[in-house]
């Protein structure tokens, strides 16, 4: 095996490897109240002969705190600096591999960063009256079209802020379907291996939700769905390729059962980067397909977005989705773009046109990439998955042996159980080859779960790496050495006491000390 | 893995102990040690009805969230109220101080039909 490896792998070095960080020492980066120093700044005004005038003249007394509140006093230099050290001190996309599962940090192309930070895009008030955005509105109009083409859908709205938002106006979407159609149904269909967000959403959309087992290659199993299928049921949400990575095979006849008790079918688009250019959800028989454009489209996200998470609907659902939306109008006289409402539209689900710089972003490596340069996406990211789980079959059990599609789960369950040693452990071991650890623990139902999500991002020899990376740490534990329990020790911060932080949970800071 | 031999057990990793028409129910050192370090537990309601399989509550712990279900038909009587304060006793002793709940028992023939220690261990080592 390994002879043909190095045949195949070209000898260079792997750029998505990051231990050669530099980081200047060990010692604990203060917060930025610590550095606080009374009296300092980080602004001077100038002398301007402009007479000063305490606050309680301009202010309403019952409107002023009685004390100003306790922020830090820093100056420019001291806040730049914590805040640079900081950030060297984390983990980023642009600093190497990060193959976490199921969220898809693939790398951010920069050219993306640059049309975002256009002036004619970036210092735009998004107050400004159409005639005076019609350049802002085509963007919109256009990444609607592509979305359509992308998934087979009918049309779009732009406006849900991320994933979750996007999940929460598709069942409002489907609720405002069966309402027209005079039906009250109670009732949403979810597979055990789904993301947790979408009870959540099915629960905020006034549903409960049903849960159908996964049969043994993974897939949802079709007996079970249709003991559950009845008049009452509303719809069912899936993913596809589903969270174990693998695709839903039997998609057409989940489509067919599910529409014949009048049931809608929900594309939960987490996934979408596995299939782009390659087969389309509405081909599938899907009515509403949510899209996580920070995963697919590569925009910027991790540590709170903003997110996009568009939602397209088919033919029959338009007339109810969100507005004001962005049109092209028939109009020849004046304004080629504007705004509409859709007749039955559920109104708004965002306060302006939902996170507009990132998706300038989404349309900028849409168009960078081409139809078929998407399709090349797709399938470097089934290809990387793939090559990862024949390359570390060995070394980890593969919780469905069957070819996967983007990602691919493993089980730490045999190792834990000889050597002690959990998937926690290899997660945290990671960090100190350098690499982002996997997903862990989900999807919950495989025992010990590592996900890994190479994203088409990575190189040939970046790849490598992370397989050597792995391997080693597991050949390690086999040989008895159980210091991975101890990991990491080579980061900033070691492992932290997750269990203790949730246990007695302290979110706030308070700067005035105890 | 501790599975005492005086108790009964569900598939879904559920202790009882019967005190005479009452049960006490936890969750198995099986099902604490799965989980890993439980971080909160959602009581039930004492007084609350619950029918088998209901749900009595819900035990969080850093990697998931995950219900726990009724092995028997019953009232709940009582809760363990150092769960609240202390849900590590959970980990710390299943079968002792991390009980959850008490339930008086509809009709406590139904014990009979749950798994016994040896049936519980062949489940747990499938």
């Amino acid at each position: 095996m390994s002879e043909t490896r190095s045949d195949v792998i070209p000898r260079a070095a792997a750029g998505g490897r990051a231990t050669s960080a530099p980081i200047m020492g060990r010692a604990a980066e203060p917060t930025i109240f610590e550095l606080s120093e009374s009296g300092r700044s980080s602004y001077q005004l100038r002398t301007t002969g402009i007479p000063e005038r305490s606050l309680a003249d301009l202010i309403p007394g019952d409107h002023l705190r009685p004390e100003a509140p306790p922020l830090a006093e820093v100056s420019e230099r001291d806040l730049v600096a914590h805040f640079t050290r900081l950030s060297a001190r984390q983990f980023s996309v642009d600093l190497g591999a990060y193959p976490l599962g199921s969220c898809t940090m693939k790398y951010n192309p920069k050219v993306c960063d640059a049309v975002a930070g256009l002036a004619g895009l970036a210092q735009v008030h998004p107050g400004a009256p159409a005639h005076l955005v019609q350049g802002w509105l085509e963007i919109l109009v256009d990444l609607e079209a592509a979305l359509c083409e992308i998934t087979g859908m009918a049309a779009a709205t732009l406006q849900p802020a991320a994933g979750a938002a996007g999940e929460l106006t598709g069942l409002l979407l489907m609720r405002a379907w069966h309402d027209a159609n005079g039906e009250q149904r109670r009732r949403v269909i979810i597979p055990d291996s789904a993301h947790g967000t979408n009870p959540a959403s099915v629960t905020l959309g006034g549903y409960e939700v049903t849960t159908v087992p996964s049969d043994e290659r993974g897939c949802v199993d079709m007996a079970a769905l249709r003991s559950v299928l009845d008049t009452d049921v509303a719809g069912i949400m899936l993913t596809n390729p589903n969270t174990l990575g693998l695709f839903e095979e039997d998609i057409a006849e989940v489509a067919e059962a599910v529409h014949e008790v009048g049931g809608l079918l929900y594309y939960d688009g987490a996934n979408l980067n596995a299939i782009l250019g390659v087969v389309r959800p509405g081909d599938m028989g899907f009515d509403i397909v949510h899209m996580n454009l920070h995963k697919t489209f590569a925009t910027p996200h991790g540590g709170g977005g903003p997110g996009a998470g568009p939602v397209a609907v088919s033919e029959r659902l338009v007339d109810f989705l969100p507005g004001p939306k962005p049109a092209r109008l028939d109009d020849e006289s004046g304004d080629r773009f504007g705004w509409i409402t859709p007749p039955r539209s559920i109104g708004r689900v965002h306060g302006w046109h939902g996170n507009a710089l990132v998706l300038a972003r989404a349309l900028t490596y849409i168009e960078v990439h081409g139809a078929d340069g998407l399709r090349r996406v797709a399938e470097r990211a089934v290809l990387n998955a793939n090559w990862i789980r024949r390359r570390l079959a060995g070394s980890f059990d593969v919780a469905y042996d069957r070819p996967c599609m983007h990602e691919v789960v493993f089980s730490a369950s045999a190792l834990r159980k000889d050597e002690g040693i959990k998937a926690l452990d290899v997660a945290k071991r990671l960090l100190e080859e350098g690499f982002h650890s996997p997903t862990v623990y989900f999807p919950l139902i495989v025992d010990e779960a590592l996900m890994i999500e190479p994203t088409e991002t990575e190189s040939p020899q970046t790849l490598e790496a992370l397989a050597d990376a792995l391997e080693r740490i597991v050949a390690e534990a086999r040989s008895g050495d159980h210091s991975a329990t101890e990991a990491p020790r080579t980061t900033p911060v070691r492992r932290v006491d997750e269990a203790r932080a949730a246990r007695t949970l302290v979110p706030t800071f308070d700067a005035r000390g105890d | 893995m501790n599975i005492p031999e005086d108790l009964r057990y569900s598939s879904d990793h559920e202790w009882v102990r019967l005190e005479g028409t009452r049960v006490r129910v936890g969750i198995t050192d099986y099902a604490q040690d799965a989980l890993g370090d439980v971080v909160f537990v959602d009581l039930p309601a004492v007084g609350a009805e619950v029918s088998v399989g209901g749900s009595l509550g819900e035990v969080e712990s850093t990697k998931s969230v995950s219900e726990v279900y009724a092995p028997v038909a019953g009232v709940v009587v009582a809760v363990n109220p150092e769960l609240s304060g202390a849900p590590e006793q959970l980990n710390a002793d299943p079968y002792g101080d991390g009980w959850i709940c008490e339930i008086e028992v509809a009709d406590p023939g139904t014990i009979d039909t749950l798994l016994d220690p040896g049936a519980y261990r062949a489940l747990t080592e499938a």
